[in-house]
């Protein structure tokens, strides 16, 4: 017998830690997701699709500027002292992950903003004509174009691998710990971009595109979900009992049913179908992506919060 | 400068608790929570166990990730002897710092900020023990300065066998148990 008995009760941290509630998993999330779009919106923008109107490198970044702007809010609602957060913006902590991604957020609006006046939409061009004479500057100027283009991808890409780097600083809970959460995050947020657009999208060419690149992100997901639980199996016993809380613990269920079956295997087989013409292609698919990637979000990072490294010191006695 | 260290002695600690009240009143700790609180442990099988009684609180970690993840700086190493402290005025809230720390010593005060244990910073720079430690009836715990060559604390872990609690995280704590 090895017991334990402490008498500290706080609140949000005992029995388990429990400080964030739904808030952090949907705007980790939304994160990913608007990190995953603009991945997708600078790359038809440098391969120059920007030539069709159609194209959803216009819809993107107003999409993602409602999207990102919910998730600062949701992260906003989850502050406990709330009057202070202009404090986030007066240091920059290089060595906090949270710093970063406070400071990368800001970066991400006018990015974005850059983007939509590549094409602004209609109305707004014939409200605001001095903006639609620089869209239409910007328009004619190749290089600017391309800059936009290669912004969205960097700085889209540190979005979405913010959101994993986050967690898995912490060394503290073992199940965040893992080098490999950043690229599951990545892929996830770029399955789900993949989702979003398409279900989005005017053009059924692109539609068809992004059916077989998201099929292609659900594959590197799978594996990367693979090569996570033996790269904890492997590692040291908190790490083992870490991937024992998806392999057979509380969130096992959740994990394989939600997010493995309904957010991975399943759409992707309704793609595999879709992309092969066998089908035509349905909104279904897209969205249990979405789902999936949401449920991820929620398992992580409550599976986190779960873990912890033992509490007895007796463990060699 | 100056490191601050408490050696607590587990062969004499008998859980009274008489460290955690005196913590709460010194420090005005909220109801239904702690800056420190006793951890009972038993291993073996009846009739051969083995117990020990600790009073555990923040390890004023030398190097604390709770520091290093704040986004604010709210979260610092103190110039008092190294000692880890927030500043309320800057802390927004985030929680960050909990999930940082492998011990838990941390919680969100009911206004928003968190709060921990500060080695009673306002008792120390008068010269005074931190509250737990002037009110330990069996003396079991004692502060003091370990770059100092003649302190009680540096003394006792010259001659003492002595463990740190979850060595392996890294994080170099500096609330030292006797064994
Ligand atoms: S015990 Fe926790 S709160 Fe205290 S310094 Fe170490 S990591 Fe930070
Ligand atoms: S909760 Fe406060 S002290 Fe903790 S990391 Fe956030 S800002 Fe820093």
């Amino acid at each position: 017998m090895n017991e334990v008995v402490i008498t500290r009760h706080n609140n949000l941290i005992d029995p388990t830690l429990s400080i964030w509630g739904w808030e952090i998993p949907v705007y980790l999330f939304l994160g990913g997701l608007v990190g995953g779009m603009m991945l997708i919106s600078g790359y038809f923008i440098l391969t120059g699709r920007t030539k069709n109107t159609l194209c959803s490198c216009y819809r993107i970044p107003i999409i993602g500027i409602f999207a990102i702007s919910l998730g600062m809010f949701l992260l906003f609602l989850d502050l406990e002292h709330k009057l202070y957060v202009w404090n986030l913006y007066l240091n920059f902590m290089w060595k906090s992950p949270m710093s970063w991604g406070a400071w990368i957020l800001i970066i991400i609006y006018p990015i974005l903003l850059l983007n939509i006046t590549l094409r602004l939409p209609e109305n707004v061009g014939i409200k605001l004509p001095k903006l639609n004479e620089i869209s239409l500057k910007i328009q004619r100027n190749p290089f600017i174009t391309k800059l936009i283009g290669a912004l969205s991808m960097v700085f889209g890409g540190l979005l979405g691998a913010y959101t994993a780097i986050l967690l898995s600083n912490f060394s503290a809970r073992p199940a965040w710990n893992s080098p490999m959460l950043w690229t599951l995050f990545i892929t996830s947020g770029l399955s789900s971009a993949a989702a979003l657009v398409h279900l989005v999208g005017k053009d059924p060419e692109e539609r068809h595109l992004l059916a077989k690149a998201d099929n292609g992100f659900l594959i590197a997901e799978i594996i990367i979900i693979i090569l996570m639980i033996i790269g904890f199996v492997s590692s040291s016993q908190v790490h083992i009992d870490a991937a024992r809380l998806i392999l057979s613990g509380p969130f096992a269920a959740s994990f394989w049913v939600f997010v493995v079956f309904i957010g991975i295997i399943i759409p992707f087989i309704i793609q595999i179908f879709s992309v092969n013409n066998k089908i035509p292609h349905t909104n279904i698919a897209p969205i249990m992506v979405l789902f999936g990637g949401l449920i991820l979000r929620f398992i992580v990072v409550y599976a986190g919060q779960y873990s912890q490294w033992p509490r007895n010191v007796f463990i060699n006695f | 400068m100056a490191r601050y260290a408490m050696v607590i002695d587990t062969t004499k600690c008998v859980g009274c608790m008489d460290c955690v009240v005196a913590c709460k009143t010194e420090n005005n700790v909220p109801e239904g929570f702690n800056r420190d609180w006793i951890t009972y442990e038993t291993i073996g099988k009846f009739p051969t166990l083995h117990m020990e009684i600790r009073s555990e609180r923040c390890n004023h970690c030398d190097n604390p990730p709770c520091v290093y993840t704040c986004p604010t700086g709210a979260s610092h190493i103190s110039d008092i002897g190294g000692i880890v402290l927030v500043d309320y005025q800057k802390c927004i809230g985030c929680k960050a710092c909990i999930a940082a720390c492998p011990y838990d010593a941390r919680f969100v005060h009911p206004d928003g900020y968190v709060s921990k244990c500060t080695f009673c910073e306002h008792r120390i720079v008068q010269g005074l023990d931190p509250a737990c430690v002037a009110s330990c009836p069996t003396h079991c715990m004692y502060f003091g300065d370990l770059e100092d060559p003649n302190s009680e604390v540096k003394k006792l872990l010259n001659s003492r066998k002595y463990r740190v609690l979850n060595p392996e995280t890294g994080t170099k704590p500096q609330i030292y148990y006797l064994i």
